[in-house]
């Protein structure tokens, strides 16, 4: 299980990171990822697409189960990351890093926590 | 928060702990759900080879020599016929033909059976074994589960494993010998093993019931001997993967008491023609429910769906027409690793059962395409 979480990222309660940026960048923690298993299909939104902070914009499918994305964010996806889309196992091998998934230009966020915050909460 | 006090650790609890292995809550015990990557482990057991724990799962003793009659009127199958050293998938219905549980029954003695059960169920089928056993004179069922371990070798290595093994010795009889659904008796350093060439996932492979205090030794041996041969630890998510492939009902999701064996195709386990000394019908639960099932015109049939698209059915999920009018429901589904689309099984109205039949799966809210294909999905080389 990795735990370790990068501290210059911001969680959310749903699993989800967000790396500051322009445009700033999605994806799902490395705890998700270890409770998904296996990751196989990605559903994500189109580039242009607007997003709605805590709303629904995806799917993420494993062998065994099957998890939405929630958008920690509003705004406009710039990317998605289509290697990703292509070969999901490295969501499951490098969550953090060339397992992202949108890029987004954020117009406002949603509840966010700190890499504290969010081992607090997620480590129960 | 779950609380995981109150649960059944596995003898081998500390061999998964020790192997990294996440961990997950299953009727009642902890056990493996993966060691690393549950299409690793699947992909092995089709290639070379895994190795299971599976001391959940439920030994009951069957003794005396009412043993073979009280089978005979207990459960649906004909056991009396069962050969020594055989096995045999039966099941155990309710008065009014629902299943209470599917079993494997090996007669592993002249006079004794070994009846295993699900883990969901084995406090259920104990209940209705002593219970059915009260009208018989000379029989006997003992719970054996909590002093038993059960893990399984499975995969097209199995066979050369098993022999690589050290301290395991087949002092019964050479079980490459054996046809699958055998069982023979052996040793584990010098302890009795029973091992048994069954299994849950479609590959060849055997079955072995030991001691739990024998187990992590018995358990380490096998990882020793099976590194050369591609053998992996491997969790109940690749169980699942492996028997959904293969076509194989899990109870609870294809079987529960609401349905029939005839319901689920698996019509040929009951044994409308078990005989009295004299000829005449033999009875046994189920049995009057069980020919009126026979006898009338279904109304669901189990059938395997081929997804057309990539995001998978899963259980308890609408199946419909294209047109979105329902016509039944997933009972299990997964992306195939070895398909490499999503595959399910799922009950409909017979009159959409016929394989090629176009038919949709209603998932999240939004309609997937998928086909009637026969079961099961995949079928091992022989």
């Amino acid at each position: 299980m990795s735990t370790d979480l990068p501290i210059d990222l911001h969680y959310t309660v749903e699993h989800e990171w967000l790396q500051d940026g322009s445009p700033s960048t999605i994806g799902i923690t490395a705890v998700a990822a270890d409770a998904l298993g296996d990751i196989v299909y990605l559903e994500l939104p189109a580039v242009g697409a607007e997003l709605v902070a805590g709303a629904v914009v995806g799917e993420i499918e494993s062998t065994k189960s099957v998890s939405e994305l929630f958008s920690p964010v509003s705004g406009t996806v710039i990317e998605i990351n289509q290697s990703a889309i292509d070969d999901p196992s490295v969501v499951n091998s490098d969550p953090y890093g060339a397992g992202w998934l949108l890029k987004v230009d954020v117009t406002s966020t949603g509840p966010l926590l700190t890499s504290d915050e969010y081992a607090a909460q997620s480590a129960g | 928060m779950r609380d995981e006090t109150m649960e059944t650790l596995s003898p081998l609890h500390d061999e998964h702990v020790a192997l990294g292995a996440a961990l997950t809550s299953f009727a009642g015990w902890q056990m493996p759900l993966r060691y690393t990557s549950d299409i690793a482990e699947h992909v092995a057991v089709r290639t070379t080879a895994g190795l299971f724990d599976l001391s959940h799962m439920g030994e009951i003793r069957i003794g005396g020599p009412d043993a073979a009659a009280f089978l005979d009127y207990a459960l649906v199958g004909n056991l009396s016929a069962l050969r020594f050293q055989g096995a045999r998938y039966t099941m155990i219905c309710a008065e009014d033909g629902g299943v209470v549980d599917d079993l494997i029954v090996y007669r592993d003695e002249q006079d004794a059976f070994l009846v295993v059960a699900n883990a969901s169920n084995h406090e259920v089928v104990l209940d209705e074994l002593r219970q059915r056993a009260a009208r018989f004179a000379d029989v006997t069922v003992e719970d054996r589960s909590p002093q038993t371990a059960l893990i399984a070798v499975q995969g097209p290595k199995a066979l050369e494993i098993l022999r690589a093994t050290d301290g395991l010795d087949e002092t019964g009889g050479d079980i490459g010998e054996s046809k699958y659904y055998a069982c023979l008796p052996a040793t584990f350093q010098g302890e009795p093993v029973l091992v048994a060439r069954t299994g849950y996932t479609g590959e060849d492979g055997f079955e072995f019931f030991l001691d739990a205090a024998r187990a992590p030794a018995l358990w380490r041996a096998f990882l020793a001997a099976g590194a050369d041969h591609g053998l992996v630890p491997a969790g109940l998510s690749a169980r699942d993967s492996l028997r959904l492939e293969a076509g194989m009902p899990l109870y609870g999701n294809e079987l529960d008491r609401s349905t029939t064996p005839q319901d689920a195709g698996l019509g040929r386990v009951v044994k409308l023609d078990k005989v009295t000394a004299d000829g005449g019908p033999l009875p046994f639960v189920g049995r009057a429910a069980l020919e009126a099932r026979d006898a009338a015109t279904p109304t669901k049939v189990l059938v395997g769906l081929e997804g057309l698209g990539r995001r998978a059915a899963r259980h308890g999920y609408p199946v419909t027409l294209p047109d979105g009018s329902p016509v039944g429901v997933v009972t299990s589904g997964a992306p195939s690793p070895t398909l490499g689309h999503p595959v399910a099984m799922a009950y409909v109205t017979p009159e959409v059962g016929a394989p090629g039949t176009e038919l949709a799966v209603d998932v999240r809210g939004r309609l997937e395409p998928v086909r009637v294909v026969p079961l099961p999905f995949y079928r091992r080389a022989r």
